[in-house]
């Protein structure tokens, strides 16, 4: 066997990510027991919990480019969205909670940019769960520090005739960039320009993508 | 009655520089830089006591820009910027 004892790697010498079964850590310990206590004084049931994951679960990307692309077609709907997002996102039937949103625009001018250095804040509610990197130390302390640097290994590389906003979600509010609408969609409906909006041209660290 | 809004957009202010233990919302790195009110959101409960289920009067939450150059000496490009919400408690407003 060439790679008998090699670390993360299959017998047939492929790598491989190592088990993620090793021991509960303190807080995955403190959960389930506060969990397990909470039905059993009836506080919750187990259905309701797995409800729960499943809505969320349920939540994803997609809710926040249909609500982009609405904005995209009527100005009535975006002047509500950059005046009350969590309001305009109930309008469109989206159950986001008690999530305070705020979407900022961007513009010819400025380019925004969600990142939360204190933890992991992001729109879950209307999004779903954030991608991995974005809960990464280097990405939270990297964004607040040199956020053009970080767009340009995202991709998006910007005119220094464009002002870059950050937005560190350091308390209650979460964020959604509104991204520009591209040229050459004036003939797209509603559902083809949500085609267009990807996850991370919400974050800010992508643009939307042009029509085919 | 919650609290009164203290500070307008366009209000220059600045960071206390404090270290209290705890959870506590403001990031270290605006600790003591000055900044812009970009506009008063709305008073929220206090979250260093939130946090630990005390009981947490409401404190008005701030959105308040801050240059680049200012926290960290100098920027790519020059008016780019960082937004963050900071609570009414750790702002001062600069004479």
């Amino acid at each position: 066997m060439p790679h008998d004892h090699a670390e993360h790697l299959s017998p047939s010498g492929h790598p491989y990510r190592q088990d993620n079964d090793g021991p509960l850590t303190y807080w995955q310990t403190m959960e389930i027991a506060i969990r397990e206590l909470m039905i059993e004084k009836g506080e919750v049931s187990a259905a309701e919990v797995t409800a729960q994951i499943e809505a969320m679960d349920a939540r994803s990307p997609a809710n926040g480019a249909a609500v982009v692309a609405r904005a995209w077609t009527d100005p009535d709907f975006k002047a509500r969205l950059l005046d009350d997002a969590s309001a305009a996102s109930r309008e469109m039937g989206f159950d986001i909670g008690p999530m305070n949103l705020l979407a900022v625009e961007n513009t010819s001018d400025v380019h925004n940019l969600i990142v939360c250095t204190l933890c992991s804040c992001y729109p879950r509610n209307l999004l779903g769960l954030p991608p991995d990197w974005y809960k990464t130390r280097e990405y939270r302390s990297r964004a607040v520090r040199e956020p053009r640097a970080v767009l340009r290994e995202f991709g998006v590389q910007l005119p220094e005739t464009k002002t870059v906003r950050v937005h560190d979600s350091t308390a209650d509010m979460r964020y959604i960039v509104l991204p520009a609408r591209p040229s050459g969609t004036e003939n797209l409906d509603t559902h083809a320009l949500a085609a267009l909006v990807t996850r991370d041209s919400m974050i800010g660290t992508g643009l939307p993508k042009d029509p085919a | 009655m919650g609290p009164r809004r203290m500070f307008e957009p366009g209000t220059s202010v600045s960071v206390k520089k404090l270290q209290p233990p705890g959870h506590v919302r403001t990031p270290t790195y605006l600790r003591g830089k000055t900044g812009i009110i970009e506009r008063a959101i709305r008073p929220f409960k206090n979250p260093e006591q939130l946090a630990y289920g005390l009981p947490a009067g409401e404190k008005y939450l701030y959105r308040v820009r801050f240059d680049m150059a200012e926290i960290w000496g100098s920027a790519e490009v020059p008016g780019d910027t960082v937004d963050a919400e900071i609570y009414e408690h750790w702002l001062e407003e600069m004479s």
